[in-house]
């Protein structure tokens, strides 16, 4: 399972609502790009998202002879900045809509609204705080990893938000779904980040340094909108349904007037409430509990692992990289 | 493993000749996204809506001239993404109606842009989208990213075929290790790449 969304899953509000964000958070990324970007860097993000999308068909063996693929926008966050990844992330996503056909084409904006403004966008603000804390390389390494992840499942969260809001699916069956599968599919996505960068690293440590175009005062205008356009659509497609967690089917079934229905079909529905989705029943503060821990060893795996891929004696030169 | 790298089953039958890829690019363009609205927007159970969406793609399909192999790979290409996404709708009220209704609705779509991409060059799409208004900017970035994927694929296919054949291993860490490394290296080409690609472009005369 993958978090694009293919056409016919969501409905006209959802789809015209996500593309009107979308759009105004891709034409921030293309204004701030044309006003305060060199014209050398244009072959670079055409060039970027031309890599990007290549890299998202190298196949990861995963096990059981399945595999998982790089997403990237932490990646291109990393390298280019934010302005930088929502362009590209959105380019390889058009291309995929018109000619590969996986992206809905009437879904665009939803798509581009979930992987190149949410996932660059958290990827960027949690790569920021980590890095100020970790400021050598290896904390580069560490904080790039820990963004990806973050991003992977909080992107997650809005698509799941979106396919609610479009009544394909209920709350309490893809919330936990998507964010299941995504914790798992996040941290594929770190490692990848995280050894694509020590790669990069090992080669041309330069490439790697923190942009002056990142943490430009210009750049914190064009981050402070994407912001805005995100806590919109925070607003309107996830926060309906995460502020009522445990009745998430009665709140769907009140928005979409069919909670008659729900009701004469009691014995269907009663199974999957309070999260009884993996055959056990979570209460609110136990899975609560749950997600905590699991983060937590998720932080420590990708710490202690990105102390592992740079040895110490690499680290002497590069060690005062200044923060982001 | 090589040959699912070659890079012309993106659009591989974009430039054949038949009535259909003669038609002009902005009509194709439109009416597609007027039948994926329409196969969104009418309710699947209005039959006859469906039926003549149907029969339109089927006219088009035989009058395109694109294998039928081909079009049936994509779509069982295509289709597990759908599934996938599309189970989690099962688990509601009337779960399979919705999941049936998804699943059709959604092959509709994926068939009408398999016809519309592989009938329809890319320059000519951008050209279209260029004209009804997206920032030159955008167009011009789309059009980059277009050209160099091709380049690109064929990078990476000569760097897994340098890597199968040097490499004797299926440890999974080492491989994780190895990708890691064509992918950075695959970056590091890009933005010397990307440099050569502007040198030639102000050599050329853009500004």
């Amino acid at each position: 399972m993958r978090m694009h969304i293919p056409d016919g899953f969501l409905d006209a509000k959802t789809a015209i609502a996500s593309g009107v964000f979308s759009a105004a958070g891709l034409g921030t990324a293309l204004r701030h790009t044309r006003r305060h970007l060199h014209s050398r860097e244009i072959p670079l993000i055409g060039l970027t998202a031309a890599f990007i999308f290549v890299a998202q068909m190298l196949n990861f063996p995963v096990a059981g002879g399945t595999s998982g693929h790089l997403i990237g926008a932490t990646l291109a966050v990393v390298l280019l900045g934010p302005s930088v990844a929502v362009i590209v992330m959105s380019s390889v996503l058009i291309i995929q809509a018109l000619i590969f056909a996986d992206v809905g084409l009437f879904e665009l904006g939803a798509n581009i609204f979930n992987m190149a403004l949410v996932a660059p966008l958290c990827s960027f603000i949690v790569y920021r705080i980590i890095r100020k804390i970790f400021q050598d390389n290896r904390g580069q390494l560490f904080a790039a990893s820990v963004a990806s992840w973050c991003a992977t499942i909080i992107a997650a969260v809005v698509c799941a938000g979106e396919l609610v809001w479009s009544g394909t699916a209920q709350w309490n069956v893809v919330f936990p779904a998507m964010v299941g599968i995504h914790a798992f599919i996040g941290i594929g996505e770190a490692l990848i980040t995280m050894l694509v960068l020590a790669a990069i690293g090992n080669t041309r440590p330069e490439l790697l340094e923190d942009k002056s175009r990142s943490n430009s005062g210009k750049e914190q205008k064009a981050v402070l909108l994407y912001g805005i356009l995100i806590i919109l659509g925070l607003l309107i497609f996830v926060v309906p349904f995460a502020s009522k967690l445990p009745d998430g089917l009665e709140r769907v079934a009140k928005t979409f007037g069919f909670e008659n229905k729900a009701i004469e079909n009691q014995s269907f529905s009663a199974p999957l409430k309070n999260y009884r989705f993996y055959g056990f029943e979570l209460s609110e503060t136990s899975s609560i509990l749950a997600g905590i821990i699991g983060a937590g060893s998720v932080f420590v795996f990708l710490f202690v692992l990105s102390r592992v891929i740079v040895p110490k004696s690499k680290n002497g030169m590069n060690s005062k990289t200044p923060p982001l | 493993m090589d040959h699912s790298m070659r890079h012309d089953f993106l659009d591989r039958f974009s430039r054949l000749d038949s009535p259909i890829h003669r038609l002009p690019s902005a009509l194709k363009l439109s009416f597609a996204f007027a039948l994926i609205l329409l196969v969104i927007l009418v309710p699947i159970h209005v039959w006859w809506v469906s039926g003549i969406l149907i029969v339109l793609l089927l006219i088009f399909f035989v009058s395109s001239k694109i294998p039928w192999r081909f079009v049936a790979a994509r779509l069982l290409f295509l289709e597990p993404f759908v599934l996938g996404v599309a189970v989690m709708a099962l688990f509601q009220h009337d779960g399979l109606t919705i999941f049936l209704r998804i699943v059709i609705k959604s092959s509709l779509c994926l068939l009408t842009m398999i016809l519309l991409s592989n009938t329809t060059p890319f320059t000519e799409i951008l050209s279209f989208i260029r004209r009804i208004g997206i920032p030159a900017l955008l167009v011009t970035i789309l059009a980059l990213t277009y050209r160099y994927l091709f380049v690109l694929i064929d990078e990476a296919a000569r760097f897994r075929r340098a890597r199968n054949s040097r490499t004797f291993s299926s440890h999974r860490t080492k491989v994780w290790m190895s990708l890691a490394s064509i992918i950075g290296q695959l970056f590091i080409r890009s933005t010397e790449r990307s440099e050569r690609i502007y040198s030639a472009m102000i050599s050329r005369g853009w500004k």
